[in-house]
């Protein structure tokens, strides 16, 4: 084998998209550009209760409109859909019992907008509504119904790990704290709107699907099962995808009602939700309340971590288990910690059901331990960066939970930020109202352990060279905007020793490219990249066979550079790419695909205790971040300043995306952490807008200086690992640390809006009012005494 | 249904002449999208709300999706596709491809038509009036520093 080139030409170098020039020009077509001429609209009836029987839905009368093509209900599917195998509890329509307010109960398909929405008008639903929970703690009371049957007591999933000694780490511990934080519940947001496009063929019983997805593959799985259709029937597209963040990264109600639809009215129909109806598909983050409690050594060094985390899922279990297990899970594989105590419930509300967002179970949690952490230093009189610093991992270890940590680089990002920043000059020395505050993260590259276990690879690409000489990339891995494409492309061209643009990309059509798993838990660089080094080394060694005969040299010393094969060390002409390939393909037998692929080693894949898969991973990214804010008291505003921000991505296959997925993240964090909020009235979405559901617009956000730190992971691809989660979670406590630099005051509860920060403000001046007037009553008693 | 009665409107599209048949009261997204097959101009919420629509009437930003059609006649009308001059990307549409100003790129056209327009009236606009001018178009992927940056580049006549 060949060693990979030391010098790199085109990993490392800023590169911008390979499908860029489509985006600032207009021609990339998305899911609602398609040629859709002559399909039939579809619409969705969705429910107005959020909990009820149903008795009966009349759709007699919509389906005699003249112009309508299809009427679906519930009756017409009677398989459930969902993520695990275990966990599959969800109709795409409605069936017997509804469970939230939105709830998918039938679809039309018409001729136009108008009489589909008249349509809609004319469906008659009949109900008996049942008790409705809108909280955890409602859901969880004892004499709650469930909304599942086999599900009492509301819990989706209790999960209870136990890591080491939890009481003697207390037990030896000089300081410990324990304190409850609440997040809100939040939305993706992604700007596309959720939408699929359907063609049915009736002669072949063949159907077509163009959808708003990350995990094309899952909707191939999903459509198969709730058509209960032979999978080689079905085709997924996936075409430009605008922005998923987690949103996309299971088959949502939307695709196969509308595939239901078309098989339906036997033609195509497109089914396109409004902004509203993407909000209730939203599959966010789940509304959580973590119970913290730590201890800590004089210096700082951590003895124990007790943490219980109540996650408010929603009606239906979508990775419900996944997200509360990686809540746990990732507690570990940051800092070193000797023992873990970690308690986990989600729980069925009467809600739109929450899902995977970006950083996957991990933000919360990692927002109450930093945010913890910073204040017990601040107790201990310790410096929050000398505090991390004491607790720091040494790779390659595993931790306790069985998660492997083979590089590290959060030492060098924490020296960055920290200098940056100005930290030591700066801290505790701004005009009043500015502060600073600093947290870490990280995040895995890829689960580890896939969820459909078939024995295939985990990632498998095709490269395939031609007459004309181009390289076509095959992948089904979803570029949805990260740019994955490109790092594809990049690391094909690197390995080839050929220029970028010979090679092109074809992305995700399940006629052409080989099955992946799907774009979530920032799996496609690190796996689908090794997965491309294996192919295009597969390829490569069959352009150096070619090469040998002409050039009169052994193969294995032979190189290709600059579309240049040589002997080795031979600085003479050499032979140019375009005869290789020509006398490649004649060797070969004509057009040539190589195959590479790869899997993650069982090793890699997670603890023996139950759901020791989840948090598995064969490379963590690690980020450190520095917040400056600026608090107005008397209007409660917190205005972010500045972010300094730096990740250990591993090595950065195209730097410049890098950096936008770093100030994206941290941004997206910002979002959650200063004003995004679901908000629900008795199950009515009041956030269906994005005049509601503030997303931080660009006047509010801020600078994002950052640092890129290539740890060079042995396994990654290039020594790469993810780049695009890690930084999220860091930003939420690194801005209440900031505010409480600033203000002396703690907020445990997010988002920080104006209204909760000017109630905890009077909660603070009512104590203090409080405190003094106790502290006179004691002076005036003791004097009295005297 | 009973169809509305349609009118042919006329106006300058991208520096062409153009004339539809169109009812009164249909969004100018929607006539640019459906009728004209323009899906450059994209469809991001449910009315003003984010911007990704945003296109250029007589040289001014405007949202196509609180524009109807019927006030567009006689005017000129500017979207994305008309950016690039015999398939040559513009300065500004290049600054956003090379600075990574577009990630998903849903948002990209109505970012890139909101800043066109503030560079024809500020040239060389100062990070505040960039954030001022853009207030209204909504991105999710970039957290807006590689935008300003694409922006100011395009400005400063950076190839």
């Amino acid at each position: 084998m060949t060693a990979m080139r030391n010098t790199r030409e085109v990993v490392g170098q800023p590169t911008p998209l390979i499908d860029g020039i489509e985006k600032v020009t207009g021609q990339a077509k998305y899911t609602a550009d398609l040629p859709a001429a002559g399909a039939l609209v579809g619409r969705i009836l969705r429910s107005p209760f959020s909990h009820a029987r149903i008795l009966a839905i009349d759709t007699s009368a919509a389906r005699a409109l003249p112009g309508v093509h299809a009427v679906v209900t519930g009756d017409d599917c009677a398989f459930t859909y969902g993520v695990l195998p275990i966990a599959m509890n969800e109709y795409p329509l409605a069936r017997e019992i509804v469970r939230y307010r939105g709830e998918p109960v039938a679809a039309v398909a018409a001729e136009d907008e108008a009489t589909a929405a008249e349509a809609m008008r004319l469906i008659r639903l009949e109900v008996e509504e049942l008790p409705a929970y809108y909280t955890a703690e409602a859901a969880r009371a004892p004499d709650a119904v469930p909304l599942h049957a086999n599900k009492p007591g509301n819990i989706e999933r209790a999960v209870h790990h136990r890591f080491g000694d939890v009481e003697a780490g207390f037990a030896a511990a000089d300081l410990v704290r324990e304190q409850v934080y609440r997040c809100a519940e939040i939305a993706h947001g992604q700007m596309e709107l959720n939408g699929a496009l359907v063609a049915y063929d009736t002669a072949r019983d063949h159907l077509t699907i163009w959808s708003t997805t990350q995990v094309p593959y899952y909707v191939h799985l999903m459509l198969a099962r709730c058509l209960d259709m032979d999978m080689s029937r079905i085709r997924v597209v996936k075409p430009f995808v605008g922005g998923g963040f987690g949103a996309r990264v299971e088959t949502l109600n939307f695709e196969i009602i509308a595939a239901l639809l078309a098989r339906a009215a036997g033609g195509r129909v497109r089914l396109l939700l409004s902004r509203e109806e993407t909000f209730l598909t939203h599959r966010g983050r789940p509304e959580t309340e973590v119970r913290l409690k730590l201890g800590m050594t004089r210096a700082g060094r951590l003895t124990a971590c007790a943490c219980e985390v109540v996650q408010r899922g929603g009606a239906y279990a979508g990775y419900g288990i996944v997200t509360i297990l990686y809540a746990g899970s990732l507690l570990q594989g940051l800092y070193d910690i000797p023992a873990i105590a970690y308690d986990g419930w989600r729980v069925y509300a009467n809600l739109p059901p929450c899902g995977a967002m970006r950083g996957h179970g991990s933000v919360d949690v990692r927002f109450a331990f930093e945010a913890l952490l910073d204040s017990m230093a601040g107790e201990a009189g310790l410096d929050p960066f000398a505090v991390r610093r004491q607790n720091l991992l040494s790779a390659p270890t595993e931790t306790q939970n069985g998660l492997r940590v083979e590089s590290y680089g959060l030492g060098e990002c924490l020296d960055w930020v920290e200098r940056a920043s100005g930290w030591t000059a700066r801290r505790g020395r701004l005009e009043p109202g500015r502060g600073l505050g600093m947290a870490c993260s990280h995040y895995v590259s890829g689960a580890a352990k896939p969820i459909h276990w078939t024995g295939e690879p985990h990632a498998v690409v095709h490269l395939r060279l031609d007459f004309d000489g181009g390289i076509t990339l095959l992948t089904g891995a979803a570029d949805i905007g990260q740019g994955s494409s490109t790092v594809m492309a990049q690391a094909a061209a690197e390995v080839l020793g050929i220029r970028l643009d010979r090679v092109r990309v074809v992305a995700a059509d399940s006629m052409l490219t080989p099955k992946d798993n799907g774009s979530y838990s920032s799996r496609v660089t690190f796996m689908v990249g090794n997965a491309t080094i294996d192919a295009a080394r597969a390829l490569r060694a069959q352009l150096l066979a070619a090469a040998a005969e002409p050039l009169g040299v052994p193969a294995d010393t032979i190189e290709c550079e600059h579309e240049t094969f040589r002997h080795i060390g031979d600085d003479g002409p050499g032979l140019p790419f375009a005869d290789v390939a020509r006398a490649a393909l004649a060797r070969e037998g004509g057009a040539i695909t190589a195959k590479g692929s790869f899997t993650c080693p069982v090793e890699f894949q997670g603890g023996k205790h139950k759901g020791g898969a989840v948090g598995s991973t064969m490379g963590f990214s690690y980020a450190a971040q520095v917040v400056e804010v600026a608090v107005d008291i008397d209007t409660g505003m917190v205005t972010v300043e500045q972010v300094w921000v730096a990740q250990d991505c591993g090595f950065a296959i195209n730097p410049l995306a890098v950096e936008g997925q770093m100030q994206g993240a941290v941004w997206m964090g910002m979002g959650q952490a200063i004003g995004e909020e679901t908000r629900y009235e008795r199950g009515l979405a009041l956030h269906g807008s994005l005049l509601d559901y503030r997303v931080p617009s660009i006047v509010e956000s801020p600078p994002i200086a950052l640092h890129i730190v290539e740890s060079i992971d042995p396994n990654g691809p290039f020594g790469a690992k993810e780049a695009s989660e890690g930084a999220l979670a860091g930003f939420l406590p690194a801005l209440v640390n900031a505010i409480a630099d600033a203000i002396g005051l703690r907020l445990e509860t997010l988002p920080v809006t104006p209204d909760r920060l000017l109630e905890a403000l009077a909660v603070r001046r009512r104590e203090q009012r409080l405190a003094r007037e106790l502290a006179r009553e004691q002076t005036h008693a003791q004097e009295g005494v005297a | 249904m009973t169809q509305a009665t349609k009118q042919v409107r006329a106006f300058c599209l991208n520096g062409r002449a153009q004339e539809v048949l169109v009812a009164d009261n249909v969004l100018l997204l929607d006539t640019l999208r459906e009728a004209l097959g323009l899906t450059g101009t994209k469809r991001g919420c449910d009315g003003g709300e984010c911007g990704a629509c945003t296109v250029l009437i007589d040289g001014t930003p405007r949202l196509a999706c609180l524009t109807r059609t019927q006030e567009c006649d006689g005017h000129g009308v500017e979207t994305i596709e008309g950016l690039a001059e015999n398939g040559r990307m513009s300065r500004l549409q290049r600054a956003f491809h090379e600075r990574l100003g577009t990630q998903c790129g849903y948002c990209t056209p109505g970012m890139v038509m909101a800043a066109d327009g503030l560079l024809r009236r500020n040239p060389d606009p100062s990070v505040a009036e960039i954030r001022a001018a853009l207030a209204g178009n909504i991105c999710r992927c970039t957290g807006y520093v590689k935008i300003i940056e694409a922006i100011q580049d395009a400005a400063r006549g950076a190839p």
